[in-house]
């Protein structure tokens, strides 16, 4: 159970930075929600951001594809930083999928559209190769037979699904998930979970925000403890999970594992 | 739990896990459930339903009876008309002026061929699933040059190919076609756009948008009327005549334009926020976004108000009398001014009513047929 993912480090590969955030800072008009997060997310590793709500974990990994603007300090995706400036805003966001916690699928849209419609008018992709490229993903997450049916028709799960086969639809470099399972019953959380399991084993990039603590021993390389704004702490799973050095940390967990 | 079983099942008992499908019980479903549910469910009900049937006795013979079975069909003239019922006569021999106004005789042709191809122009726009809909759709983007020279005519004069017909000529539902479907054909992209504009994040173009559609929102349409005949004139420099229906046209689209951007914004706003961030953060740019995301959920949503403003529109148009355009009622009012016909006012207004009650129903189950048509299932 502890180590299901064969860790592998190619030697060039794993040292290479996917993500940078240096020295940054971000306010919601006078409140202070971000301070002085510095992270360096190594290519192909798997992280697990936890903390309490409020905590800005989500709004840390929104400012990675300016969803949120950060108001001070760095942020450099793929060797592109985060400014002003859209043609960069554009470019790292065909390189980073995210998923929601409400999936935010187009409901207007059948499963497949949902699927095609960015590498059709984003990446320019003919129309039928995207439909091959779409069906082989959302054979992935295991639900080809939905293709033709409207979000609004399927689970929870099953949306949550199809949300991430979306993602995965641009050839993402890197994966955002913004707790992806919060909205969703415990079977369908599961389903949901597998599916990130076998992408990490692909080796992509991810970053996930979610109090899926088995998720986080099985597959993260690296877990995150966000309070008020603040990394506390991050470690190795087996370290963070069996010897939390902070006390906020220790509170925390014995909380969300005490049930 | 075995009470619920046997209240279910009287007189039969099944194994758990074995228990069919029964009909219901007799008298709760068909034609007889439904009376029963629905119009005599209870005393006050019942008194309203006989109530209800009591008042359609009463009415509904005499109206048919005016309407037909006392009605006079034809006639030269009110004098004419000899019996207790409709004088329809006048209908009959003034047609034409309730269809086309003063539009010469000679030259009907081409209103028909213009009606025919205002008719091949909106059945692609209505329906996606019709055969050569590709060329139909290339009719309806001509629609608005073919149908003002088929109309407006070429030029004046013996070489003339179609001669001109002044608008002044144009009248009846042919004036109300022409106003209206111009009216709800400009006022949907501009409502969008005005729409758009309002929730922008541009502080000049958001304040232009909202002077805009607060000021035109403010004033009644007869002052919009009255202010481009009348006003717009006095600001142009000598000689430069300004057509007094393309002035018209103009402020009627305008005016719709500001409502339908208000009902616009209230389907913007229904969007819920993700939906914009999963369509940024896939990298679609705003206009994309609008175009394949926000703006076919959010008009959905809103196809009732749409409608609404297009029925509204449609029967404001009457409005244009006032600044001395024939449009259908105009003519209606007209035509019973005539001796040979004067005072029948309760035919003329019925016609009417019937015209602008058809083209109005008509968009009305257009509408449902819409909203059922593009539901996807998902509830919001």
């Amino acid at each position: 159970m502890s180590d299901a993912v064969q860790r592998v480090s190619t030697p060039g590969v794993s040292d290479e930075v996917a993500i940078q955030i240096i020295g940054m800072h971000k306010w919601y008009g006078q409140f202070h929600v971000l301070k002085d997060i510095n992270l360096t997310v190594r290519r192909g590793e798997r992280i697990v951001v936890c903390g309490p709500s409020g905590s800005g974990k989500s709004t840390m990994i929104r400012c990675i594809n300016r969803l949120e603007e950060h108001q001070q300090g760095q942020i450099i995706v793929d060797d592109i930083e985060l400014t002003g400036n859209l043609k960069n805003i554009d470019a790292i966001r065909r390189e980073v999928g995210m998923c929601f916690q409400h999936f935010n699928l187009f409901p207007h849209l059948t499963v497949l559209e949902n699927c095609t419609l960015a590498p059709i008018w984003v990446r320019k992709v003919p129309k039928a190769q995207a439909e091959e490229i779409a069906m082989e993903f959302l054979n992935k997450v295991r639900i080809p037979e939905q293709a033709a049916k409207y979000p609004g028709q399927l689970s929870g799960g099953q949306q949550q699904r199809v949300a991430i086969a979306r993602s995965l639809c641009m050839s993402p470099r890197i994966m955002l998930f913004d707790e992806p399972t919060s909205a969703l019953d415990p079977e369908m959380i599961a389903e949901v979970l597998e599916v990130m399991v076998n992408l990490a084993e692909t080796g992509m990039t991810m970053i996930c925000v979610t109090h899926e603590m088995g998720f986080a021993r099985k597959v993260a390389d690296r877990v995150i403890f966000m309070d008020g704004g603040e990394i506390i702490e991050q470690n190795e799973p087996e370290e963070f999970f069996n010897n939390p050095q902070s006390e906020r940390t220790q509170q925390f967990l014995s909380q969300i594992l005490a049930h | 739990m075995s009470d619920i079983t046997q209240s279910n099942a009287p007189g039969q008992h099944y194994p758990p896990g074995e228990h069919p499908d029964l009909p219901p019980p007799p008298g709760t479903v068909g034609a007889i459930g439904w009376l029963r549910n629905n119009l005599f469910s209870s005393i006050p009900n019942t008194i309203l339903t006989l109530l209800a049937i009591y008042f359609l006795v009463v009415s509904i013979p005499p109206v048919l009876d005016w309407v037909y079975f006392e009605a006079d069909f034809e006639g030269a003239s009110r004098t004419d008309c000899t019996s207790a019922g409709a004088c329809w006569a006048l209908i009959d021999v003034r047609l034409k002026q309730y269809l086309f106004g003063l539009y010469p005789s000679d030259e009907l042709w081409r209103v028909y061929v213009a009606g025919l191809v205002l008719a091949l122009a909106v059945l692609p726009v209505l329906f996606d699933k019709i055969p050569f809909r590709k060329i139909l759709l290339v009719n309806t983007l001509l629609l608005p040059i073919t149908g003002f020279y088929l109309l407006s005519g070429t030029g004046s004069g013996p070489d003339a190919w179609l001669t001109t017909v002044e608008t002044p000529q144009w009248g009846g539902l042919l004036l109300t076609l022409v106003i209206g479907v111009t009216g709800i054909v400009a006022s949907l992209p501009i409502g969008v756009a005005l729409a758009l504009g309002r929730r922008s994040n541009m502080p000049v173009v958001r304040a232009m948008c909202v002077t805009f559609i607060e000021f035109v929102r403010g004033v009644p349409l007869i002052t919009i009327l009255f202010m481009s005949s009348v006003m717009v004139p006095l600001f142009l420099p000598e000689g430069v005549n300004f057509d007094k229906l393309l002035r018209c046209l103009i402020g009627v689209s305008l005016f719709s334009a500001a409502y339908m951007a208000e009902v616009i914004r209230g389907g913007l706003q229904a969007i819920p926020k993700g939906q914009y961030e999963a369509a940024s953060a896939m990298g679609l740019s705003f206009w994309k976004m609008m175009y394949l995301i926000i703006l076919p959920q959010a008009l959905r949503i809103v196809i009732p108000g749409i409608v609404n403003t297009f029925i509204g529109l449609f029967k404001d148009t009457s409005l244009v009398l006032i600044i001395g355009l024939f449009d259908l009622l105009g003519i209606a009012k007209t035509v019973i001014t005539d001796a040979n016909w004067i005072g029948l006012s309760h035919e003329s207004y019925a016609f009417v009513a019937v015209i602008y009650w058809v083209f109005c129903f008509g968009m009305s189950r257009y509408s449902i047929w819409l909203e059922a048509k593009l539901h996807t299932g998902h509830k919001r």
